[in-house]
């Protein structure tokens, strides 16, 4: 690293860092009346740091010390977190509105959040893992209790900061055990060593961080806050929860698993393949008894993760990239559907029960179409873009000879196809319960925009495959 | 019998254990919560200064500091979060935070 500091590499997050301290001022001046342009300026700012992330080359620069590493695969991830910010930000107006909620906090939020996200998705030591980690968790518990007047939101914000504070206690002490026993926090100090032999102190470490990651990807058996706080915190919160930081905890995770342990991938990969096939049988056999969306939306999450660690188990340069093609689809779909529970208001209230959909295919045909849409691709029937994602991550299992893995996913991803179609079931033959108010335009387009993407992606696969194969090379 | 490494591990692990055991057997009060993750939190400080002592590097010093500036934040988010739950509920029992489940 050359001793005269370049901006360059970290441009995005010092734009974050500025705006979302600027927007405060603006916001801490004006009053409440500023609430509308403080949003639209968080959009720009998240909008601005995207285009830097997405627009300009990088070459796998490390930047302060070893602490910060700039690559394509964080360039990647990063650039996914930032668009699941900027959509549930644009999702988020008209119901915060709605709600009396619409105070300016919320957007300096989501900035800080998703600043802590990149911080983390780049982190390169374990102390700026941890800094990220943080940075990124306690925005979090604030916008889970966000609706402060109401018992269920501040019941989620509660249950969330106590897991939280737990794993994130997890997660420092492995990292604790980590430094001592490797003598170093940064992770290709970490990788050199381990070269050859595992110590079991390390392992131990590993033990306790992977819980720490695993509470964040949601994953079994550190999962039991999700449909909780899925339920409990204000619709775009949730999809905000759905979203960005599932990408920053999957980033990180493998991440670390691949550049600071390469030399104990027996002690890891069964972590890993535990993690995954627990939480891909758990998320899909509990979310049968659901009825509220935003529960059922929350065990599929669970299922979801599962399914992108098939390809963080195999190891391998081929699963990385099924796992970073798994989460850019997931964060398509998540987000469209999440755009239709928004659009459920019935009589100037928000409802969020399955058998509300009744006979949607009647009353709203074109929403339906689209839903029906998505609820395909996260089944992952062909030719749905939910298809290939599954595609990747098993074919990389496959040649990771995983078959155990592969075949227990399918058959998993089978039982999940039940309740995914049950709602098309509910749409189209059930009878219609009443119509929907008029819907916001912004979650329409949303709406509709991921349905689109997921329906035609069979169409034209090449730059989101191409990306991530040139993101999943910088890793190795 | 002279002090080592292995003397302050065993320290922060039980400190450690205490903490986990505190937040999960816990049934009355979420502060008791609160004290049992700073309770985990001052067991990973002392692994951090155990290690950096042992192992004559700064870092897990550095790391040290870091984990205490954050742990400030943290139990003053946790208690503003606890203040609103108090307001809507009027109770900060454990066995009352059950309004969702399933």
């Amino acid at each position: 690293m050359s001793p005269d500091f370049h901006l360059g590499p970290v441009l995005p997050e010092f734009i974050l860092a500025v705006g979302a301290l600027a927007l405060l001022m603006v916001g801490a001046l004006r009053g409440e009346r500023s609430t509308w342009l403080v949003t639209e300026l968080a959009i720009v700012v998240l909008g601005v740091a995207f285009l830097i992330d997405v627009g300009t080359p990088t070459h796998g620069v490390l930047m302060f010390d070893g602490a910060f590493l700039d690559d394509a695969f964080g360039r990647f991830m990063k650039g996914l977190a930032l668009l699941g910010s900027i959509v549930t930000l644009v999702m988020s107006i008209g119901f915060m509105r709605q709600q009396g909620i619409d105070r300016f906090e919320y957007p300096v939020l989501i900035i800080l959040s998703t600043l802590g996200m990149m911080l983390l998705i780049s982190a390169h030591s374990l102390i700026s893992l941890y800094l990220g980690f943080e940075l990124m968790s306690l925005a979090l518990y604030v916008l889970a209790a966000f609706d402060r007047d109401n018992v269920r939101a501040s019941e989620a914000g509660l249950k969330y900061f106590v897991l939280g504070a737990l794993s994130s206690g997890m997660l420092l002490y492995g990292a604790s055990l980590i430094y001592g026993f490797a003598g170093t926090v940064l992770f290709d100090g970490i990788a050199t060593a381990l070269q050859g032999h595992a110590q079991i102190g390390v392992v131990f470490g590993l033990v306790f961080l992977s819980a720490g990651l695993a509470f964040k990807m949601s994953t079994v058996p550190f999962h039991m806050w999700t449909p909780d706080v899925y339920e409990g915190a204000p619709t775009p919160v949730t999809a905000f929860f759905a979203t960005a930081p599932k990408m920053a905890a999957v980033a990180i995770t493998v991440r670390i698993i691949i550049t600071a342990f390469p030399g104990i991938i027996a002690e890891w990969q069964q972590i890993i393949i535990f993690i995954s096939i627990a939480s891909m049988a758990l998320g899909s056999f509990s979310a049968i008894g659901q009825t509220n969306f935003k529960r059922l939306m929350a065990y599929s999450a669970i299922g979801h993760m599962g399914f992108a660690l098939v390809g963080l188990a195999a190891g391998t340069e081929a699963g990385v990239h099924g796992v970073l093609i798994y989460m850019s689809i997931y964060l398509v779909m998540t987000l469209g559907t999440f755009a239709a529970i928004l659009m459920m208001r019935r009589g100037g209230l928000n409802v969020e029960m399955t058998a509300d959909l009744a006979g949607l295919g009647q009353t709203h045909p074109a929403m339906a179409f689209f839903l029906a849409m998505l609820m395909f691709s996260l089944a992952g029937i062909p030719p749905l873009a939910g298809f290939f994602a599954k595609f990747y991550v098993f074919q990389a299992a496959i040649q990771a000879n995983l078959y155990g893995l592969a075949v227990l996913g399918v058959l998993s991803s089978v039982v999940a196809a039940y309740y995914y179609l049950r709602i098309v079931k509910m749409m189209y033959f059930d009878a219609p319960l009443g119509t929907f108010d008029r819907p916001n335009r912004g979650v329409s387009f949303v709406l509709g925009a991921a349905s689109l993407a997921t329906l035609l992606f069979w169409l034209d696969p090449g730059p989101l495959v191409v990306g991530a194969a040139a993101a999943a090379r910088s890793l190795f | 019998m002279t002090v080592g490494l292995t003397q302050y591990l065993i320290v922060a692990a039980i400190l450690f254990t205490l903490g986990v055991a505190g937040i999960i057997l816990n049934r009355k009060n979420i502060i008791i919560i609160l004290m049992s993750v700073e309770l985990i939190l001052l067991a990973v400080n002392v692994n951090l200064v155990a290690f950096s002592a042992f192992l004559g590097d700064l870092t897990g010093q550095v790391f040290g500091l870091f984990v205490l500036t954050v742990a400030a934040a943290e139990s003053a988010i946790g208690l503003a979060i606890l203040v609103v739950y108090y307001r809507n509920r009027g109770s900060i029992a454990v066995e009352d935070i059950n309004m969702m489940k399933g």
